[in-house]
């Protein structure tokens, strides 16, 4: 495929009503221009959205998710429900580039219900980004199969991460900084590793395994980790009783 | 306005800009500002009609959209583009490729014959007299007095001013000489569309105060049919797609969308129509859905921000619960924003659609419930805006509490003296305080900070400490009136020089008939001063028409002095164009400076005496002019308030990119706010004059009323529920709930969590703690919006040719 494809950019949002759906609507009033590339979901409040949304847009074909909420601290809810869609989105876009998802391709903007000029902007922003990505995998060189492949398995963590998310990354403070403090601090980077990391890797060879047993270089061919690097997971999962080597076929299986 | 009809779709060429001498598209164009109005010749009007500014940049704007290659010339005088957010669409208009305005008077010379072109005579700075030639002119023609006026006035009894408007009270300009008549709307005078609409709510409110002993006796209960039960049925939706007008039609295919949404699964019906929302197809889409046995509807069009309501509403009449309704916006996200890619928007209204319907098919039936009205109200800000507000409000028999920061009320009001009309601000604001004070149901709090502040639409909670102590006060509505603040200068050695000063300052010092002011032999004004930059990017509205009324007032007292005014657009739209004359008259001279050359102050000694020099290029005479001043009076901006940011993230609102409160609709609704119950008045909203912030403020006071004159709210039947089989009572929902709304109790599977559903804001913050996925928003399920991402995904529909290479 050449680098200029001719594929239309495909973009998924979620906006919440009081602030970005209504910022959309005033661009609209405004006859502010953008490209054709976005179609909008309609949420109450950007809280409302879900990894596993983000996550079943972009291995159903999306090429770019953008998620729309009010400005911080000007959420319409008392809940600052804004903050965990910060949070939410930290964590999906950290998930992302671990499974080789070009991060990116996800954008979190606040827009208020004032700002139809800043959702044109931002539309005509992320449209050329998105387009310069192009289809899933292009831009990451990596094929679309293998990583609609991981998003399937990441998506079927999102219980897990939920759990990991409210008891062990919870940011004390509404406050931008902090939120923007934590999420790049080394401690996020050392649970995030500790934590969901490894049950993405794990659960990505589950999720294979459930379609063929295989030995260790076809796992580390399909999910584009190192010998050493599926050795480890297939040793924390066999204990966790989750995969099995089957001695008959000389290849690991589920458990 | 003949133009705005060739711009329409319901118009003579159905959107299309055509000649009507040979139907040719002009592509070369010229408005004239000003035509009719602020003219002394007989048949014109003195008047500025106060509109035409702003809605020819729209026309010019449009025609854009219509034709990219147009190009637009607007000959016009001052460029009034007082009103909120105006100054930024007037920048909008010029920044257009093709798009030129001129500033200078016109004369038509002729019409060829043959080209039927049009020759134009003006006048540059730089090229002297020129005459163009256009494809077509617009006359930019002002408002007149309703036709029938003096019929109306006599019928009703009611006086009429000098030129043929309504007379009113100029402190309540909704009141008539008549008692117990008031008008709102343009028979005040020249008004747009935002202070028509306040007006009218005012008057409402004001008739509510003279009626208030029989409100509610002729109200009838809306009767809806009985609710059909379709839990059973298979879906089978019905597809509305609207043109509106040509808003939607002009750019998508709306029949192609029609014949596309009949392939979808589930659709059993799907038509177009003209105005959908217009109460003549409103009766025919209930009829429609009853007789069809629809049980899912989706309409395509605009927003349902604005619309959602009226389309349930049908729903109820055609006896199928409202909650089964989608709306599909194919005007605000597509068809006017997309305009100029006709294809492409009919392609992303048929994935829009094709998302609703997939949602539609699984949306489920849902309650509401009724929630009861507190019948008080909360006004913050006792300005003239407030106190005006409270009143109306208490007159109609529900209790007010009145919080006021500064130790006594009256806001801006208490440093203003007279006003252009020549009233004595102090004593009309002394009754008014007056009035205040000696209501029984309006109670004041002085010297008073929110502290806190919760609860909804007809159950707020909001913690005040003042002077009589701490008080937590139920109200059911909060009207937001905290007013503004004047720009501090540092511009034109203001702050270093005491002979600088603010036309507020200057107003006082007139008031106050100190000597140095009475006695100066000249006094400049320099209008514009901290706004209409780049910092604050809009127009202050009020200080045109202080620094005239300020001219005019010592013109009275002292005759001989020289006053300038150093102005770059005198926005004295309405009636004040009248008194700018007036000064003009009196040899008040007025000097135009652009941006980009500010003028120059300097303090000198000439002749003896220390005088402050302004320098200014006068654009008339094209030469740089030296004045001498003994007084300089900076017109400085309104800014918001201080305490803006702190009051927004109390009571939820926002802030529009000027930081004055965002009202929910700029034209449509401009004194509510998003968020239900909650009100706003006055020069918190934006600036403006004593009057017009009054009409607002009784706009805001009708407004809340009718929340405050019910007994019950409807409470939205979109909230979480617990599945309690999956519910691992693990509390992560109760904590993320601010609200209070879940809590757990024992079932005898063990703890559970449960959902308060009155107090559940639906917000949906909680789905997504959930780990089990026990807790779910109705609504907004998992399942609704995974059917929406699976329909957006639909491969066929937006993958080109050349996808597959
Ligand atoms: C420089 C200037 C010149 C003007 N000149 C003219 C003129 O010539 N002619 C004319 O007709 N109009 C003029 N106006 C407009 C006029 O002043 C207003 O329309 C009018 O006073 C209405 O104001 P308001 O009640 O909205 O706000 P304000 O008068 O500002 O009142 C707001 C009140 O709210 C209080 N407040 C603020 N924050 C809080 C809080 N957090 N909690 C509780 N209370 C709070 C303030 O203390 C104040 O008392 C002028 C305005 C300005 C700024
Ligand atoms: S002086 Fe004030 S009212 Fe006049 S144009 Fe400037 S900002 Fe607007
Ligand atoms: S939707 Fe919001 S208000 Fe309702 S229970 Fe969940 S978090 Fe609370
Ligand atoms: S988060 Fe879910 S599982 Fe936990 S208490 Fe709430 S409903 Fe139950």
């Amino acid at each position: 495929m050449s680098p200029g494809s001719k594929i239309k950019p495909k973009i998924l949002g979620f906006v919440c009503n009081w602030c970005c759906y209504g910022g959309a609507d005033l661009c609209g009033v405004s006859r502010f221009q953008y490209p054709p590339y976005i179609r909008l979901i309609r949420v109450m409040c950007s809280a409302r959205v879900d990894m596993a949304h983000i996550f079943l847009a972009l291995s159903t074909g999306q090429h770019g998710v953008f998620v729309g909420g009010c400005h911080l601290n000007d959420c319409h809810y008392i809940t600052n429900g804004n903050y965990d869609a910060f949070g939410m989105v930290s964590i999906c876009k950290k998930i992302l580039g671990h499974i080789g998802v070009n991060p990116d391709r996800l954008r979190l903007e606040w827009v208020s219900a004032g700002e139809g000029i800043r959702f044109a902007n931002i539309m005509n922003d992320f449209g050329a980004q998105i387009a310069k990505f192009g289809p899933l995998g292009q831009s990451e060189g990596i094929d679309e199969q293998v990583l609609k492949f991981r998003l399937e398995a990441a998506a079927k963590l999102v219980p897990y991460i939920r759990l990991v998310q409210t008891e062990r990354m919870r940011v004390p403070v509404r406050t931008e900084e902090a939120y923007q403090k934590f999420f790049a601090s080394d401690e996020f980077n050392r649970l995030f590793e500790e934590t969901i990391a490894e049950k993405l890797s794990i659960g990505q060879i589950v999720a294979l395994l459930q379609k063929e047993p295989l030995a260790t270089p076809g796992i580390s061919r399909a999910l584009g980790l190192t010998p050493s690097e599926v050795s480890r997971f297939l040793i924390s999962s066999s204990r966790q009783k989750l995969v099995r080597y089957d001695e008959g076929l000389k290849r690991y299986a589920l458990a | 306005m003949d133009y705005e009809r060739l711009l329409c779709a319901t118009g003579p060429y159905e959107g299309e800009i055509l000649r009507s001498s040979d139907n040719k598209h002009p592509h070369k164009i010229a408005w004239i500002h000003c035509v009719g109005s602020r003219q002394v010749l007989p048949g014109g009007n003195s008047y500025c009609s106060a509109v035409c500014c702003t809605y020819t940049q729209k026309q010019v704007i449009l025609t854009k959209d219509h034709d990219a290659d147009a190009k637009c010339y607007i000959f016009h005088n001052d460029v009034r583009s007082y009103g909120k957010d105006f100054e930024r669409f007037y920048q909008r208009a010029e920044n257009l490729p093709g798009i030129q305005f001129i500033r200078s008077y016109v004369t038509i010379v002729k019409e060829d014959p043959v080209t039927k072109n049009v020759t134009i005579r003006y006048s540059t700075p730089d090229e002297g007299v020129k005459e163009e030639e256009f494809d077509m002119v617009v006359l930019s023609v002002g408002l007149n007095p309703p036709r029938n006026f003096k019929d109306l006035a006599n019928r009703f009894g009611i006086e009429l001013e000098s030129h043929g408007f309504c007379k009113v009270n100029p402190f309540n300009p909704m009141e008539t000489s008549r008692p117990g008549i008031f008008i709102s709307g343009a028979f005040q005078g020249p008004l747009d569309i935002p202070e028509s609409v306040f007006s009218a709510s005012g008057a409402g409110s004001q008739i509510g105060e003279l009626l208030n002993f029989r409100r509610g006796n002729l109200a009838k209960e809306r009767i809806y049919p009985p609710e059909k039960d379709v839990l059973l049925e298979e879906p089978k939706v019905g597809v509305y797609v609207c043109h509106c007008g040509a808003n939607i039609g002009r750019i998508v295919n709306v029949p192609s969308t029609v014949e596309y949404a009949l392939t979808l699964p589930n659709v059993v019906h799907a038509e177009e129509n003209l105005f959908i929302c217009s109460s003549e197809s409103a009766a025919m889409l209930a009829k429609d859905i009853r007789e069809r046995g629809l049980n899912r509807v989706v309409v395509a069009a605009c927003t349902p921000r604005t619309h959602e309501p009226l389309f349930r509403d049908t729903l109820r009449e055609a006896g199928i619960n409202q909650y089964y309704y989608e709306m599909a916006n194919i005007r605000e996200h597509c068809s006017w924003v997309h305009s100029r890619e006709k294809e492409e928007a009919t392609r992303k209204a048929n994935d829009i659609i094709r998302m609703a319907v997939a949602r539609a098919c699984h949306l489920e039936a849902l309650q509401e419930f009724d929630l009861p009205v507190d019948k008080r109200a909360l006004v913050v800000g006792g300005g003239i805006a407030g106190m005006n507000c409270a009143l109306s409000i208490a007159n109609q028999e529900h209790e007010v509490y009145l919080v006021e920061k500064d130790t006594e009320l009256g806001g801006m009001a208490r440093k203003l003296h007279y006003t252009l009309e020549g009233l004595d601000v102090q004593a009309y604001l002394r009754d008014l305080i007056r009035k205040v004070y000696q209501h029984p149901l309006l109670h004041v709090y002085t010297n008073a900070a929110i502290t806190e502040a919760s609860g909804y639409v007809g159950n707020f909670v909001t913690r005040v400490e003042s002077a009589r102590g701490v008080a937590e006060i139920k109200h059911g509505a909060t009207v937001i009136a905290i007013g503004a603040d004047v720009y501090k200068p540092t511009e034109y050695l203001y702050g270093e020089d005491d002979r600088v000063m603010t036309s507020l300052e200057l107003e006082e010092q007139i008031a106050g008939k100190e000597e140095r002011v009475i006695n100066a032999e000249s006094l400049v004004m320099i209008q514009c001063v901290g706004c209409r930059n780049e910092d604050r990017n809009y127009c202050s509205r009020i200080c045109c028409s202080q620094s005239v009324k300020n001219a005019l007032k010592l013109k009275e007292i002292n005759p001989g002095m020289d006053i300038y005014i150093l102005f770059r657009d005198m926005r004295t739209y309405g009636f004040k164009e009248d008194y700018y004359r007036e000064a003009a008259g009196k040899d008040v001279r007025f000097i135009r400076y652009e941006p980009q050359d500010k003028p120059g102050v300097e303090s000198v000694r000439e002749g003896g005496r220390s005088v402050l020099r302004v320098t200014v290029t006068d654009y008339v005479l094209g030469k740089k002019l030296e004045l001498d001043a003994d007084l300089i009076a900076l017109a400085a901006a309104v800014v918001p308030s201080e305490g803006r940011k702190e009051v927004a993230g109390l009571f939820k609102v926002t802030l529009s990119p000027d930081e004055f409160f965002q009202e929910a609709h700029v034209k449509l609704r401009p004194v509510d706010f998003g968020a239900e119950g909650i009100f706003l008045c006055g020069l918190a909203h934006y600036p403006k004059l004593i009057p017009e912030s009054i009409s607002q403020a009784y706009g805001a006071a009708g407004r809340a009323l009718t929340l405050l004159s019910h007994d019950t709210v409807t409470a939205s039947g979109s909230v979480c529920e617990v599945d309690e089989d999956k519910c691992i009572s693990c509390g992560a929902c109760i904590m993320a709930c601010t609200y209070g709304a879940i809590d757990f109790y024992e079932t005898p599977q063990g703890r559970k969590a449960r959902v308060n559903a009155v107090l559940c804001k639906g917000d949906g913050l909680c789905n997504t703690k959930c780990a089990t996925g026990a807790i779910s928003l109705k609504h907004y399920t998992d399942e609704e919006l995974f059917s929406q991402i699976m329909a957006a995904a639909d491969k066929d529909i937006t993958q080109q040719s050349g996808a597959e290479a």
